[in-house]
């Protein structure tokens, strides 16, 4: 067998996993509680793996090695700041965003500013992060299999699509919940695994340091390379603006908040997200280890520009004969387990919206949410097929530095403060948004200018998000009568523990 | 003489209904946004929002300050490790069990608030 059939064979076992897994969670799916929240029963165990399975997208398992690969240290900030992003989520919004009681953003954002324009506003903010973070992963999808197999670039992004619709439409939450914990196992094992091989013949080839290795042309190299501050101009500027996006974007993305709806209560809540900082960090120390070695084993990867695929090639190359092609098919099914997984998720959070704001009065419960899931996949994945070129890193980042500039501020002053009003939400989003979304666009359509205007658009979070925070306190001051009439009976119902008998019913409008 | 015999009469004392008043339990007095449910709610949400602040700068400080010491002292990437660089070390493994550490000691915390504030609750 050649080593492309073995790479066919891995995937299609990822794929007929991942269904089975599914099918066995469609038996528990009967209730519209089931498909959007499972049934607000998941342990925290269960529940840490799947939202580590959801979160590790193709950025995680295929982009950081090649960007360590390219350009060194600097972009080790990407990995940390997705698993530091958890830590200021489980600090700040965790328990309190559970304890609301709602289904989605828009819920909440609705219930606590009793607004039906935040809720529409946050709806539409959903389905385009949503959008932009789908897009991506059908991309890379594409890329993986035709590195791989030789394959067109748009057959692995519509088989990816279609197994997660399949799955979608009959099992909703609860089967997804069980589909990405057990795909959260797979992507440590498809990693480690051929790592402890590599590693072996690292050390039998006298252990080279990766900074010592010579690259020629197009990648840092020495002491740029060791560096952890990114680029070469206005470094401490860019760092700290990846450091913002990522810190602050992970509570903003819509598949990560929606996880929150399925623990049972507000302290689980906490105990769950502290499980996945532990599950992210135990994952996050092997892509970079990837990226070493492909400096020292993998050089002409850097000037031919296929960095991302570091991770797919590199066993083969360093293992010799069929157990070298073996690992590189585990690796390979491991990043189509990633793509399924966060594509998952996104499905969910994104069918969620849909179904209750736009199709909500014509169909109803479990229908509407299975033909939002059908628009969920299809949009992106059309788009991903039109537009190719732009870099899975570079639209993951877009998604990070949007959601922290929009949502961020919106739930954290939502839950830390009585004082704000719907108009100032609005306004706070409004202003955040399109700086960001603005900025990033201008950058990817290459009309930014150079210098600091240039820095300044290229890696916008770091003057977007505190923009978004002062438009929405100012506004809200400046509108003391919109402060919602149930502001305090709901700041109550967010921060006090279940234990304690409170009416907990919503109020009346 | 039986005449004159005052009708015996019942003693009781009128204060046995105040003294046994209805208590009102704090859960109700926070649901009635009264002055005191106010003062229950406050210091919850003070004791937590102090607590967050903590957290996040612990990860400010210790997480944020890296690039900014790597930026006022450069020589401090070439000093190695066993090994290994020394920026590499802090940003690919050290990081993760610190980033850990906080939120254990977070979660921990935080429970203990919870805790305190329902026992008050019950308490009273």
């Amino acid at each position: 067998m050649t080593a492309a059939g073995y790479s066919v064979v891995g995937v299609t076992a990822v794929f007929v996993a991942t269904l089975a897994v599914g099918a066995y969670g469609w038996r528990f799916s009967r209730t519209t509680s089931d498909f959007f929240v499972a049934s607000r029963t998941v342990r925290p165990g269960l529940n840490a793996s799947a939202i580590g399975g959801e979160y590790l997208s193709a950025a995680s398992f295929l982009g950081v090695a090649g960007l360590v690969l390219a350009f060194g240290t600097e972009m080790l900030w990407y990995p940390v700041g997705w698993t530091a992003g958890y830590l200021v989520l489980l600090v700040l919004v965790a328990a309190p965003l559970r304890r609301s009681g709602a289904y989605t953003l828009p819920d909440f954002a609705e219930s606590r500013l009793e607004s039906r324009g935040v809720r529409r506003l946050s709806a539409l903010l959903v389905v385009a992060i949503g959008w932009l973070y789908l897009m991506p992963q059908f991309q890379g999808a594409g890329l993986a299999l035709a590195s791989t197999t030789g394959t067109g670039p748009w057959l692995g992004g519509v088989l990816v699509a279609t197994v997660v619709v399949v799955n979608v439409l009959f099992g909703g939450m609860r089967s997804i919940t069980f589909v990405q914990a057990f795909q959260y196992w797979l992507k440590l094992t498809a990693l480690l695994f051929p790592l402890l091989f590599m590693a072996a013949i690292w050390f039998g080839d006298g252990a080279v340091s990766p900074a010592s290795a010579e690259i020629g042309d197009g990648g840092g190299a020495g002491d740029s390379w060791v560096s952890p501050l990114a680029g070469t101009q206005h470094e401490v500027y860019t760092t700290y603006s990846i450091i913002i996006a990522t810190f602050l974007g992970t509570m903003g993305l819509p598949h990560v908040v929606v996880r929150f709806y399925t623990n049972p209560d507000g302290a689980a809540a906490r105990r769950t997200t502290l499980f996945v900082l532990g599950l992210l960090g135990l994952f996050y120390l092997l892509p970079p280890v990837y990226g070493g070695l492909g400096r020292i084993y993998a050089p002409d990867l850097v000037s031919s520009g296929r960095t991302e695929s570091v991770v797919l090639e590199l066993p083969a190359r360093m293992v010799a004969g069929t157990a070298g092609d073996l690992l590189s098919a585990l690796t390979t099914a491991g990043a189509f387990a990633a793509f399924l997984s966060t594509s998952s998720g996104l499905t969910v959070a994104v069918a969620g919206v849909i179904s209750q704001d736009v199709m909500g009065r014509r169909f109803g419960g479990v229908r509407a949410f299975q033909a939002g899931a059908v628009v969920a996949v299809v949009v992106p994945l059309g788009l991903s097929l039109l537009t190719e070129g732009v870099g899975v890193a570079q639209a993951v980042g877009l998604a990070f530095a949007f959601a922290a500039s929009t949502f961020c501020p919106l739930l954290v002053l939502g839950i830390w403060w009585r004082r704000l009003t719907d108009v100032g939400a609005i306004a706070g989003m409004l202003v955040g948004g399109g700086c960001a979304g603005g900025a990033v666009l201008g950058t990817l359509l290459g009309v930014a200018p150079g210098g600091w205007p240039g820095a300044l658009l290229a890696q916008p979070a770091a003057w977007t998000v505190p923009l978004a925070f002062l438009t929405m306190v100012a506004v809200s001051l400046a509108t003391p009568r919109r402060v919602p009439r149930h502001a305090a009976r709901t700041m109550v119902r967010l921060h006090t523990p279940e234990a304690v008998q409170l009416d907990r019913s919503t109020p009346p409008r | 003489m039986s005449e004159t015999t005052p009708r015996r009469v019942r003693v009781t004392s009128p204060r046995t209904v105040a003294a046994r008043a209805q208590r009102v339990p704090p859960a109700r007095e926070i649901d009635a946004q009264t002055l005191l449910g106010e003062v229950y709610m406050s210091s919850l949400l003070r004791s937590q929002l102090r607590l967050a602040l903590l957290a996040l700068a612990a990860l400010a400080v210790l997480v944020g300050g890296i690039p900014l010491v790597f930026w006022l002292a450069p020589e401090l990437s070439e000093v190695e490790v066993l090994a290994v660089p020394l920026p590499w070390l802090l940003l690919a493994f050290a990081v993760y069990p610190f980033l850990f550490l906080i939120g254990w000691l977070y979660v921990r915390a935080a429970e203990r608030n919870e805790r305190d504030f329902t026992d008050v609750l019950d308490r009273s």
